[in-house]
């Protein structure tokens, strides 16, 4: 019996596509190419403008679509506010893993970004915090060295300034291609966790569409505050995974944010609409 | 040897279990303590207190795969549930309390996959195992006696110094997950377990682990002298640092993993 359980496979939906890495990627319509796009969910055409004004979120059914790590940090922060911390910091192939230089390139390519987070300082309703997002769009969100050392880098910042941290998560898990240093990070990011922790401080997790694996057995889980995009699946072993370990069918609703919030794990599952006056007004709670 | 050599030799049945180290290190001295005080027991993490030597009481936590069918029904394979990682941190909480040095013994294909694991916060239990040991004011040492596999074994080996016997392994994710997503080939399994670096000898060379363990061919009583030997004098060093030093070895320890590798010379799946 072996357990992958740091890697996912999301169950492929008529509206996801394979990637090579064996994870699958929302389509997520591109901005403003086409005048229409059709919501991968209820299937209703909307227009690119009206998607745009919703931060890519079904007018008709509700379904939140994935948002880009740039996105996200345009939607969350305040206009001109952010300030982007190891904007170059990029990867190597440390193990000198077969294929990876090549599909470091085409992640690069593909999101325009040079790793799987974004961190900095920004102000969100006037206060000043770090905030991170990860990105779908790179390698799946998937933990690489650079990404935990940029996440540790963004929590002693937040230490030694004396400032929360607002963290929106999505992930595949570890990445595979840095092998053992890849699980090392999960060590490591918890270690600054801890320490901004200790030192009073105010850490707000959110977590989005999916934030799965390794993601979720270190930093998504250690929040003070943990919120949730509504429907965002959020688990530890993806739900192939668990199927095939113990034969048999997962109960609907399974892993939803909603389901994880049921059970204790999530503090609240805020629509993406409210999200930014949410952290708002839990970091004036915490002034 | 290749990697994959090794990893049929961790995963093998007559391989020495984390009750069998606990058995001949303590001898009759080591007392089991039972559950999470949450949720219930979980067999699959076997820990309690015991004498290393006669001056010094040590917190031993293993992953315990069992030893023969029906052990390892009983213990899961070795694959805990969240109430194995929280009765892991209690008894470490515990440690700490009563100033005792911890020992894990770290043994799984992984930390169990299923319904009740993630209704129960599987992934928010190795988190917070994560960061509490980061943090616990006594010295912690875990030895990877078998199988490593991914979270499940990280959930015990947040420590001051990790070991390694010479026949164990430990990485992210199996090498038949990893041939499985990355070329959808099992035949590749064995090219997986040498591109991903899992052997005991690669993990040193890339700082993952402190110690290789020598394993002689036949189970002897002297290997286990010597191995209390060594973890004795171990805890005695680290007892000998402040709260603040011991913490900051152990965040440093971790911090700097994966800077300052040298790269490693690529795998030619031909020559396997």
């Amino acid at each position: 019996m072996f357990n992958n359980d740091l890697f996912t496979f999301l169950k492929p939906k008529n509206e996801l596509e394979q990637t090579s890495e064996g994870l699958t990627v929302e389509y997520t319509p591109e901005i403003p190419e086409a005048m229409w796009v059709k919501c991968p969910k209820c299937k209703s055409l909307i227009l690119t403008a009206d998607l745009e004004a919703t931060n890519k979120v079904c007018a008709k059914c509700g379904h939140h679509m994935r948002l880009s790590a740039r996105e996200r940090i345009a939607m969350l922060s305040d206009e001109h506010s952010f300030e982007e911390f190891d904007a170059n910091m990029t990867s190597s192939n440390l193990l000198s893993f077969p294929d990876y230089d090549a599909k470091l390139q085409s992640a690069k390519h593909k999101s325009g970004e040079n790793e799987s987070v974004i961190t900095g300082t920004a102000e969100i309703g006037g206060y000043k915090t770090v905030l991170g997002a990860m990105d779908s769009g790179f390698m799946m969100g998937s933990m690489g060295t650079v990404t935990g050392e940029k996440i540790t880098r963004a929590f002693e910042y937040a230490t030694e300034n004396r400032l929360p941290v607002v963290l929106c998560t999505v992930s595949g898990g570890a990445r595979m291609q840095e092998g053992i240093l890849s699980l090392m990070q999960m060590a490591k990011t918890s270690g600054a966790v801890k320490r901004h922790s200790d030192a009073g401080l105010l850490y707000i997790t959110v977590l989005t569409d999916p934030t799965t694996g390794g993601v979720t057995a270190s930093f998504a889980m250690e929040g003070d505050i943990i919120l949730s995009e509504p429907n965002a699946l959020v688990g530890f072993a993806g739900p192939r995974v668990i199927e095939q370990t113990i034969r048999q069918k997962l109960p609907k609703d399974f892993q939803t944010a909603e389901f994880v919030e049921e059970k204790g794990f999530i503090d609240a599952v805020v629509p993406r609409k409210e999200l930014k006056s949410t952290i708002s007004k839990l970091l004036k709670m915490h002034r | 040897m290749s990697a994959f050599d090794k990893v049929t030799i961790a995963r093998s049945n007559n391989r020495l279990t984390a009750i069998d180290y606990i058995n001949s290190l303590f001898g009759d001295s080591f007392f089991e303590l039972h559950g999470d005080r949450r949720f219930s027991d979980d067999k699959a993490v076997i820990g309690g207190i015991g004498m290393l030597r006669d001056d010094m009481p040590v917190t031993v936590i293993g992953l315990e795969k069992g030893r023969n069918t029906k052990e390892r029904m009983e213990r899961n394979f070795g694959s805990a549930h969240p109430e194995g990682y929280r009765k892991a941190l209690r008894l470490m909480k515990q440690a700490e309390k009563f100033h005792r040095p911890v020992l894990c013994l770290v043994d799984t294909s992984g930390a169990f996959c299923g319904i009740g694991a993630e209704e129960r916060g599987q992934g928010q239990a190795i988190a917070e195992n994560l960061m509490e040991m980061m943090t616990l004011k006594t010295p912690i040492l875990s030895i990877l006696i078998g199988e490593g596999g991914s979270g499940g074994a990280l959930g015990l080996a947040v420590a001051n110094e990790v070991w390694m016997l010479e026949n164990a392994v430990y990485s992210v994710i199996s090498p038949e997950g990893c041939a499985s997503i990355l070329w959808k080939d099992p035949s590749k399994t064995a090219y997986a377990a040498e591109c991903m670096r899992m052997t005991a000898q690669d993990l040193f060379k890339l700082k993952v682990i402190e110690r290789v363990i020598r394993e002689p061919k036949t189970v002897e009583s002297k290997m286990f002298d010597s191995l209390r030997g060594i973890i004795a004098s171990t805890f005695e060093r680290y007892g000998e640092m402040s709260t603040q030093e011991l913490l900051d070895n152990r965040y440093n320890r971790f911090r700097v993993l994966g800077n300052n590798v040298s790269p490693f010379e690529p795998v030619f799946e031909e020559e396997l």
